[in-house]
């Protein structure tokens, strides 16, 4: 997962549900078809919500990490 | 592929409750579903202006001035204790920076949610389209909402 390069990062720090995935289903608007967003999120449910928000729409989840009670979520946009 | 639905039936105006419609509302948008919310009796006060009073006649009236509308001022399901409840969980909610009940409305309409307001609730309680915000995309009665749950894949009533 660290070999991948981010193009975007998106602070979602201190954020609860629904308000990560909100903010991604907005932020992934503005990127470019493969093009990779990072997701910093202090919300465990990250950990599951965003695999489950990639299979709805159909991008590619990457992986997540948890650094220092951090979350770092990688999304790889597939499609418009 | 079509777009998956979602529909859901907002029958509660308990803060508590209605925060959660709009969770799995917003949610649901966000990852691509088309979500209509169906808002009838006690949940149409989350449609509601900030208004003194609203109806034709002294019943409706005085229902009304007790029945309170406005999505910032809801009461709780739990610990309501006349009003300081809702008002303690809005600060724990801030503090947790978790958006307010009309935050998550404007983003369900920044997402594409359809509001549909019940038209047998709005009629009996005497109310007027002017005493509803501007979000409503429809005013309508049970047929139409069933007709979107028949071609809708997932159903809530809260």
């Amino acid at each position: 997962m660290n070999t991948v390069n981010k193009d975007v990062t998106l602070d979602c720090y201190g954020l609860l549900c629904p308000m990560p995935i909100i903010k991604v289903a907005q932020k992934i608007k503005g990127l470019k078809v493969g093009q990779v967003l990072e997701v910093i999120a202090t919300d465990e449910g990250i950990r599951t919500d965003l695999p489950a928000w990639c299979k709805m729409t159909g991008h590619e989840f990457l992986g997540v990490q948890e650094v220092n009670g951090e979350f770092h979520a990688l999304i790889k946009k597939t499609k418009e | 592929m079509p777009k998956e639905k979602m529909n859901i039936v907002v029958f509660s105006g308990d803060m508590d409750k209605v925060l959660a419609a709009f969770i799995i509302a917003t949610t649901a948008a966000s990852m691509g579903m088309e979500v209509n919310m169906f808002f009838t009796f006690w949940g149409l006060n989350v449609l509601r202006k900030k208004k003194f009073t609203s109806g034709k006649n002294v019943l409706q009236k005085m229902m009304n001035a007790m029945n309170r509308g406005g999505s910032a001022r809801l009461p709780l399901s739990k610990f309501n204790m006349l009003g300081l409840g809702p008002a303690l969980m809005k600060t724990m909610m801030k503090r947790s920076k978790m958006p307010s009940l009309p935050e998550l409305i404007q983003t369900a309409k920044d997402l594409g949610v359809k509001f549909t307001a019940c038209t047998t609730t709005f009629s009996f309680m005497g109310f007027a389209k002017d005493d509803f915000i501007d979000g409503v995309d429809a005013y309508a009665g049970a047929a139409t909402f069933l007709g979107e749950v028949m071609d809708g894949r997932v159903s809530y009533f809260i």
